[in-house]
């Protein structure tokens, strides 16, 4: 009996602490479909890559060699790689400083006081437009516009700009420009909507007490608009750097990296590796490059959130 | 004083107006471009000079790709693809913006950063290895592949997104459900789901855009024409023959409306949620 009663308490602490421990468990319940898209489409891909880019032939024939960091060697000897990294150095900084400048610019106009919320509803969506299009659509839609015979280059002759039509996106010396200025009309909306919420948040009294202080529009706009809207420009720099340094569709289908290498940026150099010389061990160490690339601005981008919170 | 005052409020003015002027220009001018080359006859697209609207107006380039049943079967894969993706995409990143709002658990942290950091991985590097697996897997050029390759894009966001909207839901709700001897289960899909319209609208449209807009993995994934998707199909328009500009551009513009009608209905979720999800993470 003693025994009994003893025992008792013990068995309901066993319980107790099933239960509890079924509890525990709960929260891994929810995260379990999630974690295991990660891991399958995730972390295993990531891996095959990393060990794809070590061998010779992979993919193709049955059998592949061994060839450790080989196809490093030859991808970083390869005098296409490079023109391709500075290719996406230059068309990256292009449009992400463009985005910014533009994004302000609008987000300004749109923070406007003069006009009626309505009327600014109106304007949102219209500089809004160009980011509901997907790549493909713009990219198509600005082959037409930049075409010889192409409306713009309709405008640049008739307003004496140019003498005759240019083809910008197959001409060496404008092509790069080209698809910079696509990327750019295509992705400053994203900045804009960003930063009018930003500007929205920014408190009144600020701006009241510098106008006490007797500040003009640009030592305000210079002293406590960009100060406080500085969190959300560096984050957002750094997304779009990640972004558009991994601009795939609107290249390949504007100008293909061409002409002659004009326009090949890091994606578009591994695409073709992969799927037009079916170099699958080549093209992923190109890959593998290209995430290490995207890791360092990762880090940068996290770390910026952490010390935002 | 006041003379002045007023002054500048009038050049202000004048500039604020010639900004939107030009800022309406420069975003809305390709695309009313589009919109006017879709009622075009091929010929006219690039008539000197240019005709904004045309003697000929048609819509027989509209008539050409609503006719044409592969050019259907794009549109029908491109939605049972895209709404397939939203739908999916909903149910996992709600359970998991569950767990991360309500519950401390060990290694959530660690889960949390690798689903931010996701987000950095290069579409181009997960190409390769996508493709072998798809291949192995027998899902190479089936909507089961696309639809799962593009979760991987789309659920990071949609879980930030999710959690955040969580987060700015009271604690009480579930406590006063479970008191009345709710699961965990329930309190989500009975309080918390029905509360939650809003933020899963706005992850839901933004869910839609991206799959709806996908094009490397599309290109690559898939094989033949009747698996193809609309981003897919009009780059196919540009290999046919000669360039049928007005039909580029007429399904440009049946391909944006899917898009566009959501940015129409749902504009307040939309922009709401493209900044909450990249700013408060």
């Amino acid at each position: 009996m003693t025994q009994l009663s003893t025992s008792r308490p013990k068995v309901l602490g066993v319980k107790a602490q099933r239960a509890k421990f079924m509890q525990s468990l709960t929260p891994y319940g929810f995260v379990a479909p999630v974690s295991a898209l990660i891991l399958v489409l995730m972390i295993i891909p990531i891996a095959i890559v990393i060990g794809y880019s070590t061998l010779d032939n992979v993919i193709m024939t049955p059998e592949s060699r061994f060839v450790g960091l080989d196809n490093y060697v030859t991808i970083l000897t390869d005098g296409t790689f490079y023109i391709a990294a500075r290719n996406s150095l230059v068309f990256t900084l292009g449009s992400v400083t463009a985005h910014f400048v533009l994004g302000l610019a609008f987000a300004t106009l749109l923070n406007t006081r003069l006009l009626s919320p309505f009327v600014k509803t109106i304007f949102r969506a219209i500089f809004i437009l160009p980011w509901l299009f997907t790549v493909a659509i713009i990219a198509v839609l600005w082959r037409m516009l930049l075409n010889p015979n192409g409306i713009i280059n309709y405008l640049l002759v008739s307003s004496g700009i140019v003498d005759v039509g240019v083809e910008w996106l197959s001409s060496r010396s404008t092509a790069l420009l080209a698809v910079t200025v696509i990327n750019i009309w295509a992705g400053y909306p994203f900045f804009m909507v960003s930063l009018l919420a930003g500007l929205q948040g920014i408190p009144r009294d600020l701006y009241e007490a510098a106008t006490v202080d007797g500040a003009s529009a640009w030592q305000q706009f210079w002293h406590v608009t960009l100060p406080q809207l500085r969190p959300i420009i560096i984050s957002m720099m750094i997304l779009d750097m990640i972004w558009t340094s991994q601009q795939f569709a609107l290249i390949w289908l504007t100008t293909g990296g061409g002409p002659i290498n004009a326009t090949e940026m890091l994606p578009t150099y591994t695409y073709k590796l992969a799927f037009s010389t079916y170099e699958f061990g080549l093209a992923s160490a190109s890959a593998v490059i290209i995430l290490l690339l995207s890791m360092v601005l990762a880090f940068f981008y996290v770390r910026h959130q952490k010390v935002k919170d | 004083m006041a003379q002045t005052r007023k002054a500048r409020e009038r050049v202000s003015k004048i500039w604020t107006i010639v900004g939107l002027v030009a800022g309406t220009v420069f975003a809305a001018f390709p695309v009313f471009w589009m919109l006017s080359s879709s009622f075009k006859k091929n010929s006219e697209i690039f008539a000197y000079p240019p005709q904004i609207v045309t003697e000929g107006f048609s819509l027989d380039a509209y008539l050409v790709i609503l006719t044409d049943p592969v050019k259907l079967r794009f549109f029908g894969n491109s939605y049972l693809v895209a709404l397939s993706v939203t739908a999916l995409t909903l149910i996992v990143a709600v359970l998991a913006a569950y767990a991360f709002s309500r519950y401390e658990f060990k290694g959530g942290k660690g889960l949390n950063l690798v689903i931010l950091s996701v987000q950095a991985v290069p579409p181009i590097t997960l190409l390769i290895p996508f493709f072998a697996l798809m291949v192995t897997l027998r899902l190479y050029n089936t909507y089961q592949g696309l639809i799962l390759t593009y979760m991987v894009f789309t659920l990071p966001y949609a879980i930030i997104m999710m959690t955040a909207y969580f987060n700015t839901l009271p604690k009480e709700l579930d406590e006063a459900a479970k008191i009345d001897g709710a699961g965990p289960m329930k309190v989500l899909t009975r309080v918390l789901v029905p509360i939650s319209v809003p933020g899963m609208v706005s992850v839901g449209t933004y869910t839609f855009m991206i799959a709806w807009n996908e094009y490397l993995f599309a290109l690559t994934l898939t094989r033949t024409e009747d698996m193809r998707t609309v981003p897919i199909g009009i780059q196919l328009l540009m290999g046919q023959h000669s360039y049928e500009w007005n039909e580029m551009m007429a399904m440009s513009i049946l391909g944006s409306l899917p898009v566009l009608l959501l940015f129409l209905f749902f504009q307040r979720y939309f922009i709401g949620g493209l900044t909450s999800g990249s700013l408060k993470s």
